[in-house]
């Protein structure tokens, strides 16, 4: 050991100086990230900017160099990133409020501007966090409630668009997109006014479908009836004074004999069933 | 173990140590190398004669191999004993180093690694120089790149269908068009469409998906009627929405993601007023029974209709034929009959006062009733 480091001495510093400086002037930027290279301070070039139009494969990412010391990089992202706002509360043209959790969209597109303006990505979304929560206040306050629900809201949504991408493009960035990801009634009174509202639409239908039960039930009962009427007087129609009679023997029977209670009858001498008894078999 | 490790050795020792054993000590270590003498035999002795190893060391060439070879094991058996830790690799029969043997297989398995690649079906691998600049992208089979870290390569699983849940635990309500509120909770399957896109276009794919699916979905409820929402019919209407405006967005963003399906799995009224639309599913029960009890009535009414009606045209067809026969003959049958269970009474000559006996009447009708009782 000590004879190859006797020997191989200088080479040996030499290697650990090269890897050194290698290490120290040899930058690696990855697909994701744009870098800066800056000069004492002043940004001098692009690294991997970002390019519709060049495919993966032959952009500029890969390996390049920097004098050490005097040049320093700073990545920037290349990639599509997300701007939350979580919970505002908005106020509608008609005085109603919502709650509103919206995100944008948005690429770093001018590195330089970006570095020099707002230095990292969370400065950025810090910067842009409440312009878009005024925008977006701004925006829909000028539309009613329904119409925020309403697909209409498309509109409101590229106009806001708009606004917050003039903003952002001061800092190098492009807003793709703005999207409202939720939008509720806020807790407490609007909420519970929607439920109780719910809940008189439910208590007003379920009456409603029992009324239209009973009303269908008596329809149908009604039409049994008639119905029932027809046949029997087309039956009976045939001879209404045979029908009367046989109606008036069903009649007794049921009556007298079938019926509750006991009966007694008091024939007298007239009586029709006695005919035959009193005539005492003559004609 | 140790101990076994150590004996193991001093045994292999002997047929390899021949040079240095048979120089040194030739009656000694006839004593020493025997077995009952002792655990650690051969060492004591050799020790002060170091100086004979070092002749055996001039005779070849100085070798870092050979500092470590005295160094190593006979420091520590030395002070520790037996028991001391004793690693040492075996010597190769010619006496050179196992370095360089080691220094290959680790290189080869290194190359085999690293750059031999089985990309299995449905998976796709993206292939980087030196972790950053695109190269190509690898499809399922044997791939070769150059070996790690001058090409790395990640593998995804590209046909998987993945699953996100959204609002599976606790309430998520949603407005609906007709400003009221749902609680739902669905699934969205996707896969990777574009691994190229899908690892270097977004900052963040899966939340972004999340995201835009919750956009897509409230969009989507927001122009649908609740209780067309609750019904199945309005529910498929909104999954297939939802699909294509995420679809459409993703796109834009140039994600490199398919929605391959959205799944609403619960679609239930708030549960502050479930009661209320429980109480409808009563309501209908209630028509549903009111009406199925109007349908038996008009059974029963016209079942009776048509069996009285007929059994009069039976009747009549026969008294058409006998009038006057089948007349008498009905009106005394009915006439028998009746006054076979009544109680007669029958009053003929005249002047005599028929005498109703009324409270007997009654009696008798109490004690009837008593006994149907």
């Amino acid at each position: 050991m000590e004879t190859v480091w006797q020997n191989h001495r200088l080479t040996i510093l030499a290697l650990v100086a090269l890897i050194l400086v290698a290490a120290s002037s040899i930058v690696i930027v990855p697909e994701t990230h744009q870098a800066v290279k800056i000069r004492t301070g002043e940004p001098v070039s692009v690294i991997n900017r970002f390019d519709p139009d060049r495919p993966y494969g032959q952009t500029g990412a890969g390996l390049w160099y920097r004098v050490p010391l005097v040049e320093r990089i700073q990545y920037v992202d290349r990639r599509i990133m997300d701007l939350d706002m979580e919970g505002e509360t908005v106020l509608s043209n008609d005085q109603q409020r919502l709650e509103v959790n919206a995100y944008a969209r948005f690429r770093i597109f001018d590195p330089v501007l970006f570095v020099e303006r707002a230095g990292s990505e969370e400065q950025l979304r810090n910067q842009l966090e409440p312009i878009l929560t005024s925008v977006l206040r701004q925006e829909l306050g000028r539309r009613t409630f329904a119409s925020l629900l309403t697909p209409e809201r498309g509109n409101a949504m590229s106009n806001i668009r708009e606004a917050l991408d003039r903003q952002a493009r001061q800092y190098g960035a492009q807003v793709l997109d703005v999207r409202i990801k939720r939008a509720d009634l806020p807790q407490g009174t609007p909420l519970q006014a929607a439920f109780t509202r719910m809940q008189s639409d439910r208590q007003e239908e379920a009456e409603t479908i029992r009324a239209r039960g009973r009303r269908d039930a008596q329809i149908i009962r009604a039409e049994a009836e008639a119905a029932a009427a027809r046949i029997y007087a087309e039956a009976f129609n045939k001879d209404p004074d045979f029908y009367d009679f046989y109606r008036a023997m069903q009649s007794y029977r049921q009556t007298f004999q079938t019926g509750s209670g006991s009966s007694s009858i008091i024939l007298d001498e007239g009586n029709a069933y006695l005919r035959q008894f009193r005539n005492g078999g003559s004609r | 173990m140790i101990e076994r490790i150590v004996l193991a050795m001093a045994g292999k020792r002997s047929p390899w140590g021949k040079p240095g054993g048979d120089k040194g000590a030739g009656g000694q270590g006839d004593g020493g190398d025997a077995p009952s003498s002792g655990e650690n035999p051969p060492k004591g002795p050799r020790n002060p004669w170091l100086p004979g190893g070092g002749s055996e060391e001039r005779r070849r060439s100085a070798n870092i191999e050979d500092i470590f070879k005295h160094r190593g094991p006979e420091g520590p058996r030395r002070s520790g004993g037996p028991r001391g830790p004793n690693f040492r690799l075996p010597e190769r029969p010619g006496g050179g180093s196992w370095l360089p043997i080691i220094l290959g297989v680790l290189a080869v398995a290194w190359l085999g690694f690293t750059s031999v690649h089985f990309i299995q079906p449905r998976e796709q691998g993206i292939v980087t120089w030196l972790g950053s600049k695109y190269s190509h992208t690898l499809n399922p089979g044997t791939n070769f790149t150059f070996p790690w870290p001058i090409q790395s390569v990640s593998v995804e699983n590209v046909s998987e269908i993945r699953l996100e849940n959204i609002g599976g635990s606790g309430e998520n309500l949603i407005l609906t068009g007709d400003q009221n509120l749902v609680d739902l909770s669905y699934l969205i399957r996707w896969n990777i469409k574009d691994l190229v896109q899908y690892s270097f276009e977004l900052a963040d794919p899966v939340e972004t998906l999340r995201e835009v699916a919750e956009a897509a979905m409230r969009a989507s409820v927001a122009e649908t009627d609740l209780d067309r929402v609750l019904s199945g019919a309005g529910r498929e209407q909104v999954e297939t929405r939802v699909r294509t405006r995420m679809q459409a967005i993703l796109d834009a963003y140039g994600a490199g993601i398919a929605v391959q399906g959205v799944e609403i799995a619960r679609t239930e009224a708030p549960q502050q007023v479930i009661e209320a639309f429980n109480d409808v599913l009563a309501a209908r029960q209630d028509a549903e029974r009111n009406l199925n009890d109007a349908r038996r009535y008009e059974q029963q009414l016209l079942a009776q209709a048509q069996g009285s009606a007929a059994e009069f045209n039976e009747i009549y067809e026969q008294y058409r034929l006998a009038p006057e026969v089948t007349r008498r003959r009905l009106y005394y049958e009915t006439m028998e009959s009746v006054l076979s269970n009544t109680d007669k009474t029958i009053v003929e000559a005249d002047g005599v006062t028929p005498y109703l006996p009324l409270p007997e009447l009654r009696r008798r009708a109490a004690q009837q009733a008593a006994r149907d009782d």
